[in-house]
Order: structure tokens, then sequence, then C-alpha cells
């Protein structure tokens, strides 16, 4: 259940950038969340609505984007979303390759109240 | 200064000015003229960055001292602590153990009784190390003569792979009993896995583990990763363990 620390991280940098922009009041945080990133977004979900409350994110909706894997090939240079968990590049089979995108947890945006 | 521990390294910007700095950079504020109280930040921010800088300042503890460290993480009981217990007789290099366990001392007790240095984490309920508990072991660890600081995190296959605790490269075991089915159940772990090790091998003729078809799923999910079959009972096995560790020590 590492999602509850990993909300906690995400809830106190919501409440730096209010605190920063004059906000009293967070009400939507959209995060992005690859599907490889250990994370399982319904229990984040749960955790979320959990902590935020007595919080300044109090009132805030959770808004996820999850992320497909993406991998880079070094053997032919063309990028290619994964539809599986297998890491060989789809067109050339090259086993030379990076993945650019679906480890991540990234906040990506948030709403502020200032009013 | 390292503000925090007083340790004499210079902690990559992490206070509010350095943050301030960053989000500045990268976020674009946008308000709504229908609705003048509401504004949309816009930011692309680490959701771990606090410990990944964590991380980093370990990892440059262990550089400053020539130390290369390795994250061992694997389920309860696939062999990690005596795999440890047993390194020390197939190579010169010397090593310590930060243990992470929910409660007792008893893995860092029996590292200590072989003559080994370790310093135990006791997480209480956290099911994984982070970087902050790696950070505060680190002061109760003798860096200076030191090749090799293993970190052997919670048994837990799952929540460890999402936390950079500091070290160098991850280790994954997998043992015999558990089943060669493991590997595609937690993909995310084996994944990150910079050397996979199939303990426990001497127990091939009593399960129907299949190293190939271990060795299938491996190659699919992280087809450049090393593997070794081990057993402490083979001592082939651990020379040849003993020697990924010494090419793969930083500088080395």
């Amino acid at each position: 259940m590492h999602e509850y620390s990993i909300v906690s991280a995400l809830i106190e940098q919501c409440e730096q950038l209010a605190l920063e922009n004059g906000a009293n009041k967070v009400t939507r945080v959209a995060i992005k969340i690859g599907v490889m990133s250990g994370v399982e977004p319904s229990l984040l979900q749960t955790a979320f609505e959990t902590f935020k409350l007595g919080e300044i994110c109090q009132d805030a909706e959770l808004e996820m984007q999850i992320q497909p894997l993406v991998l880079q090939c070094y053997g032919c240079n063309r990028s290619n979303q994964l539809e599986e968990r297998h890491f060989i590049c789809p067109q050339c089979k090259s086993s030379d390759t990076k993945l650019v995108e679906g480890e991540e947890m990234l906040l990506m945006q948030l709403e502020l109240d200032t009013g | 200064m390292c503000k925090d521990c007083g340790c004499s390294l210079t902690r990559p910007a992490h206070n509010s000015n350095g943050h301030h700095h960053d989000h500045h950079s990268h976020s674009e504020l946008h308000s709504n003229p229908q609705l003048n109280d509401k504004k949309t930040l816009s930011v692309i921010h680490k959701i771990l960055d606090k410990n990944d800088i964590e991380a980093g300042h370990n990892r440059d503890h262990f550089n400053s001292h020539g130390v290369t460290a390795f994250n061992l993480m694997s389920s309860p009981g696939s062999g990690k602590t005596t795999l440890l217990e047993h390194l020390h007789e197939y190579t010169n290099l010397k090593y310590s153990v930060i243990e992470g366990d929910l409660e007792t001392s008893r893995d860092a007790d029996r590292l200590k009784a072989k003559g080994i240095d370790a310093y135990q984490i006791q997480t209480g309920s956290a099911c994984h190390l982070d970087a902050f508990m790696v950070h505060s072991a680190l002061h109760h660890i003798k860096l200076d003569s030191l090749d090799i600081c293993f970190v052997e995190n919670v048994g837990n296959l799952v929540c460890p792979a999402s936390y950079d605790v500091g070290t160098h490269l991850n280790i994954v075991l997998v043992s015999i009993p558990e089943g060669d089915d493991k590997v595609e159940k937690y993909p995310v772990m084996f994944r990150r896995a910079d050397l996979i090790l199939i303990t426990k091998c001497d127990l091939l003729p009593h399960f129907d583990f299949s190293i190939s078809e271990a060795k299938a799923q491996i190659s699919k999910l992280n087809p450049n990763v090393d593997v070794i079959e081990l057993s402490i009972k083979d001592p082939r096995s651990m020379t040849q363990l003993a020697k990924w560790l010494n090419t793969h020590q930083r500088g080395a």
C-alpha cells in the first residue's frame, strides 16, 4: 500500500503550489500515471479521498490520465505504443530500446480557487 | 552543509528557494475571464520529487566514498539475507548492509554474527524503504573502507519498485519455491532489475519451476538484464555473482 505515501507526497506538493499562488482552495488535481509506474489507480483514488480531508485539497477532484507504454527503438529510430508488456520493438524486433513513457507519476495541472 | 544531518556534502537545492525557481520555469498560469477567482496552473512535476532528490543525495554520499550501492529486492523468504551471509566467502570486496524490515533486527544480527557490518531499519508498517530512511541509516555505516553497500529492502515484490533509494543498481531475487510465474505477475519489479538472481536452485528437483519459462518471461519484459541461477550450496554460482558485482562496481 505505498499508494498512501505517494498521495501524501502529492497533497504536500499541491499545498505548496497553492500557497505560492495565493490560492485558498484546490478544486482539481490532474495527474498522469504510467501503466508501469507500479501504482494502482483505484487505490490512489481511495487514498486521495481519505488524505485530502481537512486540507486545502478537501474539495478537490482527482483527475487521472493513464499513460500507456511508449518504446523508443534505437535500431530503427521509431517509437511505438505497446499493447502488451513485451519490450522488443514491434517493428524491427530489436531489443535495443528505451521506455520513454509509461513509468511516470506526474502532477500535471491544478485548478486553484483564489477568490 | 547538509542541513538535516550535518554531513559534509552539499545537498542539491530542494529548499523552498530552489523549488520556487523550478516551478516558475515549468508552470503556466491561466486565468479564466468568466471566473476571475479560478486559476488553472499547469505544472509538470514528479510526484515523488522530494524522494528522488534525497535519493540523489544518497548517491552522492556513495560516490564520494567510491562505494557502489545495490538495492536488493524480492518477496520475503527468497534468500536475500542468506545470500549476504555467504557472499563474503567468495569475494574480497568489502561490503556492508542496510537492512529493512517491518520489525525486529534479526537480519542485521545474523549478518553481524558473520562479521559483516549491518544496520537495521525498522519501518513499522511501511511496505518499502524510501530515500529518507536509507539516508538516516547511512550515518550509521562506515563507508570509508567499503567497496559495496547493499540495501536489503523490505520483502515485497510490489511497493519497493516505485522508490529510488539512492542505490546505483537493482538486484531482484526470485526463488525456486515461489514459482516461475512470478516474473509475469510482478512486471514492474522485474522490469526495473539490472540483475535477476534465480535463487535456491538446489531445490529445482523438488519443484515444478521451469528455468526456461522464467527466462522467456524475463527476456520479454527486460531483454538486456543479466540472469544468474544461484544456490549458496553451489560455489560456482556464488563465484559468478561475485564476478558480476566486481565488474559492475562504479568506476570499475
